[in-house]
């Protein structure tokens, strides 16, 4: 992202299975569902009706595919564009020039000074930011619904016409380099986060952080990242998301006089990575930092993720981490290690489906005072076992449901949050109609269907499980305090 | 369950009420049979309302050795009530798939819910109980203070915590705005449920109440749904702390701790949210560093030198005390260099003032902005408990951006004069700078 104010330390260690730096999706049952709902419950029935209208799409003669989400409740409107281009596309020995040029975004055109984009915006009420993942790079403003015209203008030019002058890119590396201090290096819960993932890929690009690697980073150049942008930003390799106060019509014409004109790159290639061998043997790792007063431990596993015409397993998988650290009262593992037992005084689980390629089942646990790493991880296997053996409780998956049918409604409160939901599903290799189906298969989703899940992804051979903690003297001095 | 509060956002949304364009927005005050006092906005096009409650007081109510009581107080509000234990209390809630956050901060105990209109009463007597007839059951105590102290002891590692920890000391000494309302290890380890009882009889009364609800409700429900909710609380509450001057002084101080990169927070005294001249400070700040970029220190600092990934700025008008405060991270060799260009900046722009270009520039955003706040039921919610709480009528919707218009150049060249104190900035600095001396 070119900029993010911090966020709560609390808020990290909840979301373990999405603290990557970048990763830009919430975590949890209501990211996974999106907004047009066909729900089962009847009460809903004129809610269907009412959402089924608001999600339009088409696409460009030049392969600009467009998505309009209406929200008529406020004139304000967002426009996101997405590119199908993010870190894991990035070539060996430039990581982090995705996320670099997400940043020389903001310089010049022909048009517009070098740095005007944000100051126009801002100009006319509007924000605007961008971020960057493995799988995608987005850019978005917001602004009052009258302004969408000079927002598309500005962002169909930046997709063809990107100038950079040598003082633009040199500083703006320094800039990047200073992201990784702030969000990588002076925490050490993000390096951990970092080592780990690496350590669950050993060939994926998924390996990789976001931010790049120091030492690849401070040796980005200008050609680089041109290099980057001529190759993937180009209309035909993006997705234009308009939500908010519009019309299609409006959208449309509007796409089709700023967009239009833009040629499509004829050079993108299939996004066929390398993937992941058979994984034979438990990986465990230790990070040791002095400045570590709270130790945990995180337990990943390589999960499947949501397919075109193929998403029932992630479905399970879905539900599964929902049962199991969704909910800090009633989950599983919350039962299991905090009520149960003292184990812990926070577990919890996480899943993120949308992806190109294989992703990652998450759990963490942070363990109690007098309880060692050890023990912790025990206490985790343990209670997979116990779940394994007992399966889930009708009452338990009754109610999980009953969430994923609220969580419909309440995600229609967040305009933006739906736009981020297609942005991010059209450029993991979903089609829209994946998007819709998505509601309806989480719905029929069996208890079956999550144990099955469960037995397949939860088996330590194919995991990596870390732990985060302090120098060994540390840690007993702070224990016996 | 306990969350911790986002300490820049709550500073940053805090003076934040603005215009709005008439067809978006319609507020109507509602005094319930039993007198509480409600704005409402309806919103039908969802089946759901938000609803936003809010005590004044907040973590300031803690007694001094037992720093920490009113976070631990609401964060059990979810966690056992009536016949419900803890785990009861979850399930409950989840069936009706009803949405609770209970949190604190230096001003205000807060309540954000959302309920679905097919089961709204139902929700409402969850949050009634949870509100009025809490347990603070032992297990449940212990199992939330675990958290609390899991969560003191991460701060230690966090250099952002470490340096508002020690700016606040500085500022405040033994006020409640003086240290953390998380507490200290101690403190939280003293906490007894006679306390947490006491806390939650003396901050939750309707004295300090203020509501808002926003969605699928009319005026005719939301009376009674409040009574229900709020009525059988006390109607007094406990005195709260009186108001305090900043004891800042100008200069640096550091914390040694081992990161590669030093963050800086930094301030000085601020202006009351009442004060005639506030608009024109807050055009002030946003055009210093209030925005981001287009700020003039992003401009300085991030976009020119490259010494630092963000810098922003906000003026802090609290319920006690006045701040103007900014925070940045820089590498430890760059730090000192960057800490240099703020100082610079913050004295020119208080000799000099603004330019016409960048007073239209400011108003033009300030004034476009604000609709865009008002982006779903729960912010809107959360915006008018807010003016509320600053005492500012429903029509001020319509008539801030006149407030914005009506700043001069010379109302900022005056209010910079009054105001801004370029030798009294205090900055703390937390890691390893090189270059910095610490200075008083």
């Amino acid at each position: 992202m070119r900029h993010r104010k911090d966020n709560s330390l609390w808020a990290r260690l909840a979301r373990p299975a999405i603290c990557a730096a970048f990763l830009s999706a919430a975590s949890g049952l209501a990211a996974a569902i999106p907004a047009r709902a066909e729900t089962t419950m009847p009460a809903q029935a004129d809610i269907q009706a009412q959402a089924a209208e608001r999600v339009t799409d088409f696409t460009l003669d030049n392969g600009l595919q467009v998505v309009v989400i209406e929200d008529h409740r406020a004139p304000v409107v967002v426009q996101m564009v997405w590119y199908r281009a993010g870190a894991a596309d990035e070539r060996p020995g430039l990581s982090g020039v995705a996320h670099y040029l997400e940043h020389l975004m903001f310089k010049g055109t022909d048009t517009v000074p070098s740095g005007e984009f944000s100051r126009i915006v801002q100009a006319n009420g509007g924000s605007d930011n961008a971020f960057t993942s493995w799988d995608f790079t987005a850019y978005y403003q917001r602004i009052a619904a009258d302004r969408l015209d000079l927002v598309m203008r500005m962002e169909a030019d930046r997709m063809r016409n990107l100038r950079l002058t040598d003082d633009d890119w040199r500083t703006e590396r320094e800039v990047v380099i200073e992201e990784r201090n702030q969000r990588t290096d002076s925490d050490p819960g993000a390096l951990f986060s970092e080592q780990r993932r690496a350590a669950q890929y050993l060939n994926h690009p998924y390996g990789r952080p976001v931010i790049g690697w120091r030492h690849e980073m401070e040796a980005l150049t200008r050609e680089d990242a041109l290099a980057w942008y001529r190759t993937y930003y180009a209309p035909n390799n993006a997705v234009l998301i308009v939500a908010g106060d519009v019309t299609p019509d409006k959208v449309r014409e509007l796409a089709e006089r700023y967009y239009g004109p833009l040629e499509p790159s004829p050079d993108i290639a299939p996004r066929v990575r390398p993937q992941e061998p058979p994984q034979l043997a438990e990986r465990h790792m230790t990070f040791i930092d002095p400045r570590v007063r709270q130790p945990y431990v995180v337990r990943s596993y390589l999960a499947p993720e949501r397919d075109p015409g193929d998403q029932r397993q992630a479905a399970a998988l879905t539900i599964l981490a929902d049962l199991l650290g969704g909910d800090g009262q009633t989950s599983y593992l919350a039962r299991k290690l905090q009520f149960e037992r003292t184990v812990a005084v926070h577990s919890s689980a996480g899943y993120d489906g949308t992806a190109l390629d294989d992703t990652m089942f998450t759990l963490a646990v942070v363990p109690a005072q007098g309880i060692s790493l050890a023990e912790a991880e025990a206490a985790l296997d343990t209670a997979l076992q116990d779940f394994l053996d007992e399966g889930i409780a009708p009452e338990d998956f009754a109610r999980v449901k009953t969430r994923i049918h609220a969580a419909q409604i309440y995600a229609r409160d967040d305009v933006m949050g739906l736009a981020r939901r297609y942005g991010e599903a059209l450029t993991t290799g979903l089609t829209l109609q994946d998007v819709r189906d998505w509601p309806a298969i989480l719905d029929a989703v069996t208890e079956e269907d999550v144990m099955q899940a469960a037995r397949q992804v939860l088996d330590r051979r194919h995991a990596v499980t870390g732990w985060l903690m302090a120098p060994q003297g540390a840690t007993q001095q702070e224990m016996t305090q | 369950m306990i969350r911790l509060a986002l300490r820049l956002c709550a500073a940053l949304t805090l003076a934040l009420s603005a215009a709005l364009p008439a067809r978006a927005i319609d507020i109507r005050e509602v005094t319930s049979p039993g007198g509480i006092r409600a704005w409402l906005v309806e919103e039908h096009s969802i089946p759901f309302t938000a609803l936003e409650i809010r005590f004044r007081g907040g973590t300031s109510l803690d007694p001094a050795d037992k720093r920490g009581v009113t976070l631990l107080m609401a964060s059990l509000l979810e966690e056992g009530a009536g016949d419900f234990d803890s785990q009861g209390f979850a399930r409950a809630r989840d069936d009706l798939a009803a949405e609770f956050r209970f949190d604190a901060g230096r001003d205000s105990v807060s309540v954000s819910a959302r309920m679905l209109s097919e089961n709204r009463d139902q929700a409402a007597e969850l949050l009634r109980l949870a509100l009025t007839q809490p347990r603070f059951d032992p297990d449940a105590i212990e199992r939330v203070r675990g958290q609390m102290l899991s969560i003191i002891r991460s701060e230690q590692s966090d250099p952002n915590a470490i340096a508002w920890r020690e700016f606040d000391a500085l500022a405040f000494g033994d006020h409640p705005y003086g240290s953390s309302p998380n507490g200290t290890e101690d403190s939280v380890a003293a906490i007894t449920r006679d306390d947490l009882v006491a806390i939650h009889r003396g901050a939750l009364a309707r004295d300090r109440l203020y509501v808002s609800a926003v969605g699928d409700i009319t005026a005719e429900e939301l009376g009674p749904l409040l009574d229900r909710i709020l009525g059988d609380l006390p109607e007094t509450g406990a005195p709260l702390p009186p108001h305090v001057e900043p004891a800042l002084s100008g200069g640096v101080s550091i914390v040694e701790f081992p990161v590669p990169q030093s963050v800086v927070v930094f301030g000085q005294k601020g202006i009351r949210r009442d004060d005639p001249d506030f608009f024109a400070a807050y055009v002030l700040n946003h055009i210093l560093g209030g925005s981001g970029f287009g700020a003039r220190l992003m401009e300085e600092v991030r976009e020119r030198r490259g010494l630092t990934y963000g810098i922003y700025t906000w003026l802090a008008p609290m319920d006690l005390a006045e701040l103007w405060q900014g925070q940045f991270a820089s590498a430890n060799e760059k730090v000192a260099e960057a800490i240099g260009v703020v100082r610079e900046e913050w004295a020119r722009i208080a000799a000099e003032g603004v330019s016409e270009d960048e007073l239209q520039a400011a108003k033009t955003y300030l004034t476009g902005s604000y609709p865009l706040r008002f982006d779903g039921n729960g912010p809107i919610a959360a915006i008018l408990v807010g003016m509320q709480m600053e005492g500012l009528p429903i029509s001020y919707v319509n008539e801030r951006n006149g407030y914005i218009e009506s700043v001069t150049a010379e109302d900022i060249r005056r209010v910079a004069a009054r105001l801004m104190q370029p030798d009294g900035l205090r900055f703390v600095v937390v890691g390893q700078p090189r270059g910095l001396d610490v200075s008083n």
